[in-house]
């Protein structure tokens, strides 16, 4: 028998109910029980190579405290942030064109299909290589990363668009920026919103890879030197740091403007 | 004067049914719209009507012939109010920004499309999405964003197919106020000549393709006029008999829209 820890509202399992399984609190319980069982296997393990929970907060109230999480974060987001801005504008204008026009789509489809399937490390091997270890080539080599998937993503998008509510546009005059404003970009916004989702997911994780690679701060770097010296604690510590930014990104800004775009349906 | 001027030589559409031909939708059709009136245009499906109010509309311009609203090209003319065989609301906007987006300045100037939606009876869904309105709701929208400039020309196209008869009538009856109310002039196409000699004019019959203007019928009925009384179904009967012809063309019309109400239908989902 399931207890339905995921299920929502009144349908939930009477037992989950009663246990506190559903509802609100059921993400918060769900958390606890993990850091519970994290706790359990640290028991059983080397603390060098699975730290106890209490042993990585010390280390993260530590550099906390120091100003080396705040700072190595706060470069890591500064890429991750001016690469996706970057990524989504290019790959959306780019996926705009594609799909609104049959002939720069059969021309440019093999160049999104080579950027889709070359190696997110051959295209940062590449970047340094040939603009040297700097911020430019870290995030140039993100933005190259990224562009094609979210080219692909609303160039479905523009594809999905009704001719039908076009037409009405086309029939009353409507001014080419009102077009693509009030008419067109709306339809294809579950695809930006697409792709805005999993490129927050995606970018992030590219950018501690090329730190690693080739930069000299921020949070890759700081995972690589302390793999070096084997302070899996304090890998712990950045690891669960940023993705608690993420997650706050994502509850924060992507979930309400997704409910704010959706509000139409249903 | 006359508000619409058509002289379409030939209409043709490439065919790939034909390997390549050319199918001809409408052929050498002439009429002439006055200021004001309320004109008809019947026609079987495929009498290329359709096509018709979009090479008026000016959304397709690769045709042999000229067309002139209000004396000019219709790219040139001052736009027009097109009301399509489904609504075509933006679901992503509330009624009263369905029709606010297609507003002119002047006519958000003076509180045009809360007026009419107003009187289209929607006063109370201004921020309602289109969605959670019933069909006939959701045409009544059409109709007043088809309105709300006080458009030169008004086109509509089998605008009220698809509906139970109650709603339709009602939103005749409002589309025949708002014509009154504004000295509107309009091009109404439908395949229903009870619905035609209710609301219109003048009837324009099409025959079938190529489209081209068989009969040019002044409706000599006064005003108001009631949809489901007997002086329709009485001055219908007295149509067909004195012209013959017409019967044969409007029995296969009738039982074409029968089917073609359901492939519409299903087309628009």
């Amino acid at each position: 028998m399931t207890i339905g820890v995921g299920t929502r509202g009144r349908a939930a399992h009477p037992l989950a109910s009663n246990l506190g399984l559903s509802g609100p609190w059921s993400r918060v319980l769900s958390l606890v029980a993990l850091v519970v069982l994290w706790k359990i296997g640290s028991g059983y393990a080397n603390p060098l190579v699975l730290p106890a929970p209490e042993i990585v907060a010390a280390d993260w109230w530590k550099i906390l405290w120091s100003g080396d999480l705040g700072r190595n974060v706060g470069v890591t987001l500064y890429r991750a942030a001016i690469s996706f801005f970057i990524a989504m504008a290019l790959g959306s204008a780019i996926g705009l064109v594609l799909g609104r026009m049959p002939r720069m789509n059969h021309f440019f489809d093999g160049w999104v299909l080579l950027g889709l399937n070359m190696p997110a490390l051959v295209v940062g091997i590449l970047c340094y290589i040939w603009f040297g270890l700097t911020d430019l080539a870290l995030i140039l080599a993100v933005v190259l990363n990224k562009v094609p998937l979210v080219a692909i993503t609303v160039r479905e998008g523009a594809q999905a668009v009704q001719p039908e509510l076009l037409q009405v546009g086309q029939a009353f005059r409507l001014s080419r920026i009102k077009m693509l404003r009030r008419v067109l970009l709306p339809q294809m916004y579950p695809y930006f919103m697409a792709s805005a989702r999993s490129g927050l997911a995606l970018i992030w994780k590219i950018v501690l890879v090329f730190e690693l690679l080739g930069r000299s701060d921020g949070v890759g770097f700081q995972l690589a030197v302390n793999f070096q010296l084997f302070y899996v604690h304090r890998v712990l510590a950045y690891a669960l740091s940023f993705i608690g930014v993420v997650m706050l990104i994502e509850a924060v800004i992507i979930r309400p403007m997704e409910r704010r775009a959706t509000r139409w349906r249903l | 004067m006359n508000v619409l001027e058509v002289d379409v030589e030939e209409k043709r559409f490439p065919s790939p049914a034909r390997g390549g031909g050319t199918h001809t939708a409408i052929a050498k059709l002439q009429f002439a719209v006055p200021k004001g009136e309320f004109t008809c245009i019947l026609g079987p499906s495929g009498s290329g009507k359709t096509t018709l109010l979009q090479l008026i509309s000016g959304l397709d311009e690769h045709f042999d012939g000229v067309i002139r609203v209000a004396g000019v090209a219709p790219r040139d003319a001052p736009p027009m109010g097109y009301m399509f065989q489904s609504p075509r609301l933006m679901p992503w906007m509330t009624v009263l920004d369905n029709v606010m987006l297609f507003a002119s300045a002047e006519a958000k100037a003076r509180g045009a499309p809360r007026a009419i939606l107003e009187r289209m009876e929607l006063g109370s869904f201004l921020d309602t999405y289109p969605n959670r309105l019933s069909g006939g709701m959701q045409r009544r929208v059409a109709l007043a964003r088809a309105f709300v400039n006080n458009p030169p020309l008004l086109l509509l196209d089998e605008p009220f197919i698809s509906l139970d008869i109650p709603v339709a009538l009602r939103l005749r009856e409002l589309l025949l106020n708002q014509w009154a109310d504004h000295a509107s002039t309009i091009l109404f196409v439908t395949h229903d000549l009870r619905e035609a000699i209710h609301l219109g004019d003048r009837i324009l019959f099409m025959s079938s393709s190529p489209g081209r203007i068989v009969l040019d019928h002044k409706i000599k009925l006064p005003r108001p006029r009631t949809a489901e009384g007997a002086e329709v179904d009485e001055y219908r009967q007295h149509l067909l008999e004195q012209h013959p012809a017409l019967l044969d063309g409007i029995r296969e019309m009738e039982a074409q829209a029968a089917v073609g109400t359901d492939a519409r239908t299903t087309a628009t989902r």
